[in-house]
């Protein structure tokens, strides 16, 4: 018991551990600040693609989506970290971080928000349209609000994953919150600093979980 | 050497891959036998705690509640690094195998939990009400009458739930578990050349891409009966 | 069937089937049953009429318990089914009840249906319950539907099948809650000649339900209930014809309207 203390909870290594996994956690926060938005951008243009009325447009996004999300993200990123530079294009960590997971997360938030147009029903853009809106008026003041209120506990749940997946930018060294912690266990011979990262994630994404779940639950499935 | 040809001999070297082809399809079995192993323990274990929820005990309740909430809240790989990293230093060592099975398994449950919870709460009251006025007692209702039913509503987020988190056999690469991407990796700093990134991605989406596919159909059939 | 109530032939007074003295039932602060008394004889069809809210169905599921009562004592065949230390499954077993929404297992087809209590509950082999089964199908008309899935049948077929669940059982009494009235007009009927069917075959039923020309018909007794209270018992033709409580007056003059 003291030994997995001494090991797991060793709060001296903590505190010496501290100071590394904040600068950490800036670089995890910087990551889903890029990630995070950009992936819904990209989401959302994969999901307008794939609802389109045109099949060339349709089919081959629907094709890139299923690609991406049959890729694991660790793949996609090392492939992009360390595979493209044989193409002679060599990117920074970070970069190549984002790009990985821009691919990745248009995939998944483009799937939830293409659920979500198609929940809206026809008639409403039939009645924009009718009242002289435009196409893409009424896309973004009828359609696009109310497709994005219906799969909102999604996209939030979503963006839990996406928090948890930067920490696979550790791979690649990428000086974010897991990626200190490991570093700050390797110099201390103890996994301390990990468990303060875990305990870390955990008061950041456990309420947010514990929201969700009360909220789906009232959705009911 | 054309552009195209400098490409090939990057990405599809074939001298490379014939070398590296034993190995990273050793890679595609321990990943496949791995997924395998996850999804049918993750599934069963998180099944049988919603049950246990279902008795609504108090404290135990809580705990699993606690349980899906703290593996629904933490990066695996977090937790991968330290029951590889922490564990044996108390004395405690599993194989990086065992590791990433027991994470990802315990990772799958929770979710699971989470899942088939919503879905027995989503059964209609009628179904407890009939099967227990015939006579059923309350595990029996839960098991013949409720669970079939939660099952079914909640297919389709349990498969795409599944396969989130079979992919995540990728991670573990990161503490030397010999599948696809480790394999590849390796071969890849070996040789210097990228053809086994490339053949291992391409596994990947073969492994995977049917399932996707397959859960995209089956989101569409439950779609249409709702 | 036929040997259904035949429980007991031999010895002399038995006690009524079903027995409700003085039950209580309240939710929170509010009193939905008042010191209800009802008996059921063997063989007898009591109907039970009463404005919606005035607790029908409440005094119907305290009668298999799916209801707790706050008070009083219900008494199936003499036993006290309140009493401590009663196995209830054995008791629910025993009392056949019938919802206003059917209830069925969706995911089961109609035979199946039937038989999941009878191999689970009177553990029977699966060539046993399917028999009993087939027999109970038959017996609501539908043996030709037994592999058809409940969302494979009219509403009208679906209560029928879940009358085959609860007699399969040969309960000794029938609870309906409102049996008809998730039906469209014209699958009314076909849910009354079946229940019209046990009538002559003495089964034991307590119905609920708005059916007043079948009520007048067929019911031994009709019970008046208002606000939670038993406020007129009489045989169908007086209570029909001469109610003696202004309130029944009141309901009855405006259901004939
Ligand atoms: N679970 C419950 N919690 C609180 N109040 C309840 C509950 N069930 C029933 N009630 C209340 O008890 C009263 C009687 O309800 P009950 O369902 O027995 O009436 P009813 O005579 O069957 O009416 P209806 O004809 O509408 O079916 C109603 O006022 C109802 O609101
Ligand atoms: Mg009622």
């Amino acid at each position: 018991m003291d030994q997995l203390i001494l090991q797991f909870f060793n709060v001296e290594v903590m505190a010496k551990a501290w100071p590394l996994l904040l600068r950490g956690l800036g670089m995890t926060a910087l990551l889903c600040l890029a990630v995070i938005p950009l992936g819904l951008l990209g989401g959302l243009l994969a999901a307008l693609a794939s609802t389109s009325q045109s099949r060339w447009l349709r089919w081959p996004t629907v094709a890139l989506i299923d690609l991406f999300r049959a890729l694991p993200p660790l793949v996609l990123l090392i492939f992009v970290y360390s595979g493209l530079p044989f193409t002679g294009l060599q990117l920074p960590p970070f970069l190549a971080v984002v790009i990985a997971f821009l691919l990745n997360n248009s995939a998944y938030y483009g799937e939830i928000i293409r659920a979500g147009l198609i929940s809206v029903p026809a008639g409403q853009s039939e009645a924009a349209r009718s009242t002289g809106l435009t196409q893409s008026q009424t896309l973004i003041h009828v359609v696009l609000p109310q497709a994005l209120r219906n799969v909102l506990p999604d996209l939030i749940s979503n963006s839990v994953e996406v928090v948890k997946m930067t920490s696979l930018a550790s791979v690649v060294s990428l000086a974010e919150l897991l990626y200190s912690a490991d570093m700050a266990r390797s110099v201390t011979y103890n996994a301390s600093p990990i468990t303060l990262a875990a305990l870390i994630y955990l008061i950041l994404l456990w309420p947010v979980v514990r929201l969700m779940s009360r909220f789906q639950r009232k959705i009911a499935i | 050497m054309s552009a195209w040809d400098r490409f090939a001999e990057t990405f599809l070297n074939g001298e490379v891959l014939a070398r590296y082809l034993p190995s990273i399809l050793g890679g595609v079995w321990v990943t496949v036998e791995l997924s395998l192993l996850i999804v049918v323990a993750g599934i069963l274990l998180g099944t049988a705690l919603a049950c246990l929820r279902a008795y609504r005990i108090a404290p135990l309740s809580l705990l699993i509640v606690v349980f899906a909430d703290v593996f629904r809240s933490l990066p695996p790989l977090v937790l991968i690094l330290m029951g590889y990293f922490g564990l044996p230093n108390v004395g405690f060592t599993l194989s990086a195998f065992a590791v990433l099975f027991v994470i990802l398994t315990l990772t799958l449950a929770a979710f699971t939990e989470e899942i088939v919870w919503a879905g027995i709460t989503a059964t209609p009251k009628g179904q407890w009400e009939a099967a227990r006025s015939t006579g059923m007692g309350f595990s029996q209702t839960l098991v013949w009458v409720v669970l079939p039913q939660a099952v079914r509503m909640v297919i389709p987020p349990l498969t795409n739930r599944a396969i989130a988190i079979t992919k995540m056999t990728a991670l573990g690469s990161v503490i030397g578990v010999p599948d696809i991407l480790n394999q590849a990796t390796t071969a890849q700093s070996f040789s210097g050349n990228a053809s086994p990134l490339l053949l291992a991605s391409a596994l990947y989406v073969l492994l995977f891409l049917p399932l996707v596919i397959a859960s995209r159909r089956l989101e569409a059939r439950f779609a249409w009966r709702t | 069937m036929s040997e259904m109530n035949a429980t007991d032939r031999v010895g002399g007074t038995k006690p009524p089937t079903l027995q409700l003295s003085g039950l209580h039932k309240s939710f929170g602060t509010v009193e939905v049953l008042r010191e209800i008394d009802l008996t059921v004889e063997r063989g007898q069809m009591v109907f039970v009429l009463g404005r919606s809210g005035s607790g029908k169905s409440t005094m119907l599921r305290c009668c298999n318990r799916l209801e707790e009562p706050s008070a009083g004592s219900i008494f199936l065949e003499g036993q006290d089914i309140c009493a401590r230390g009663v196995d209830l499954d054995k008791i629910r077993r025993r009392i056949g009840m019938v919802f206003q929404s059917f209830n069925l297992y969706p995911h089961l087809d109609a035979r199946r249906n039937v038989t999941l209590a009878l191999r689970k509950v009177l553990k029977l082999g699966r060539d046993e319950a399917d028999e009993r089964a087939t027999s109970a199908l038959d017996r609501v008309g539908l043996a030709n539907r037994a592999d058809h899935y409940p969302g494979q049948l009219s509403g009208g077929q679906q209560q029928r099948v879940a009358i085959a669940r609860a007699i399969a059982l040969q309960p000794v009494v029938m609870l309906f809650d409102e049996p008809t009235s998730a039906l469209d007009p014209e699958l009314v009927g076909e849910v009354i000649a079946v229940m019209r069917e046990l009538k002559d075959l003495h089964m034991t039923m307590l119905v609920v339900s708005h059916e007043m020309a079948f009520a007048r018909e067929a019911a031994d007794r009709v019970v008046f209930m208002a606000d939670g209270r038993i406020v007129e018992d009489a045989p169908p033709e007086q209570f029909f014809t001469q109610p003696s409580e202004e309130s029944t007056r009141a309901f009855l003059a405006r259901y004939s309207a």
